[in-house]
């Protein structure tokens, strides 16, 4: 046996998810995990902020109808649309774990199916938001009209951003599958791709019911 | 609590038998649901969004709609975070760094708004 056979046996997985550690778990799922609690901390302090700001905004217009100056302004946020948009992210969370499911018993036509649904209904939710955003801009919001466009923009603008890395990363998971080189011993970057698709969801949740849903 | 506990690396009888069949997952897992199971989660997500939907139309007072609308966003997040993300059969080792972001997200959520203003009502 070669130096470097000896080599790979040293350090040959002991489970499914990795090489021994001395917590007994995968240090790059740990790493996922603690790179996620930070996210919630990101997503909340935009989320405290919009809420902070709201209705201070002293020229419109406004998320929901409003009196300023003594004009009344009706509210640019079209619920039904955007909860199409988060009925989208909640099945395509479903997908994403169901691709999960599919690599981990082996079934890689399974896997390429529902990794691409699941990339397609990240596009499909990109889609709905630029559309808002194009909506909104042509009721004369951008990023510098009050502080309702500052807060908004950026909040919705960064979970769109972390949409768009899942979705690329959705999509060159689909090409390794393609290319043979996701095998189910290899489902562990499925699964780290799941947790952050799944928290892009989780985070999600939260902006559809404290921005749209609840409107003080 | 002994540190395999905290780990969550008990094996049930079930697992046992999964690793004489050679199907076995992590030490530190249970084994996950399968797509029924999801499929089941994921109507029922579905079913609860239709439902903060439908409450967003009706005539009720603010307080209550904000504190059902926070309750049923909860249990959403609850059922993606424990089936979807697994901390349902994870090691609780997972559970901690999401559990402290969230527990500082909170606090930084009271105290912002309690001292500088704004809120849900």
């Amino acid at each position: 046996m070669s130096a470097a056979e000896r080599g790979e046996l040293e350090h040959a997985p002991t489970a499914e998810h990795g090489l021994e550690t001395s917590t007994g778990l995968d240090n790059r799922k740990l790493l996922m995990w603690l790179f996620l609690g930070s996210e919630c901390l990101f997503f909340g302090s935009l989320i405290a902020a919009y809420l902070l700001y709201r209705d201070q905004s002293l020229v419109p217009p406004c998320p929901a109808d409003c009196v300023i100056d003594g004009v009344a302004h009706q509210g640019l946020f079209d619920i039904p649309f955007t909860s199409v948009s988060a009925f989208v992210l909640l099945i395509s969370s479903l997908t994403m774990v169901l691709a999960l499911a599919a690599i981990q018993r082996g079934d890689q036509k399974g896997l390429r199916v529902w990794l691409f649904a699941t990339a397609a209904l990240g596009i499909l939710f990109l889609a709905g938001q630029a559309f808002e955003f194009t909506e909104f801009y042509r009721e004369g919001l951008t990023l510098s009209t009050n502080l309702f466009g500052t807060t908004f923009y950026v909040l919705t603008g960064f979970h769109g951003a972390h949409v768009t890395v899942g979705v690329l990363i959705l999509l060159s998971l689909f090409v390794m599958s393609l290319r043979g080189q996701l095998s189910p011993a290899k489902s562990l970057n499925v699964e780290l791709a799941g947790l952050f698709w799944h928290f892009v969801d989780v985070a999600w949740i939260a902006i559809f019911t404290l921005i749209y849903l609840i409107q003080a | 609590m002994t540190l395999a506990d905290f780990r969550g690396i008990k094996r049930s009888a079930e697992d046992e038998t999964q690793a004489a069949t050679g199907d076995a997952p992590a030490p530190h897992e249970k084994g996950h649901p399968g797509p029924a199971e999801y499929s089941k989660i994921g109507l029922i997500l579905g079913v609860i969004t239709a439902v903060e939907v439908a409450l967003f139309y009706m005539d009720m007072a603010q307080w209550a709609l904000v504190a059902i609308l926070i309750l049923l966003s909860a249990t959403k997040f609850g059922f993606v975070v424990l089936w979807f993300m697994h901390l349902k059969f994870d090691s609780q080792l997972f559970s901690a760094p999401l559990v402290i972001g969230m527990a500082f997200a909170v606090a930084l959520f009271a105290v912002l708004l309690s001292s500088l203003g704004g809120g849900l009502v």
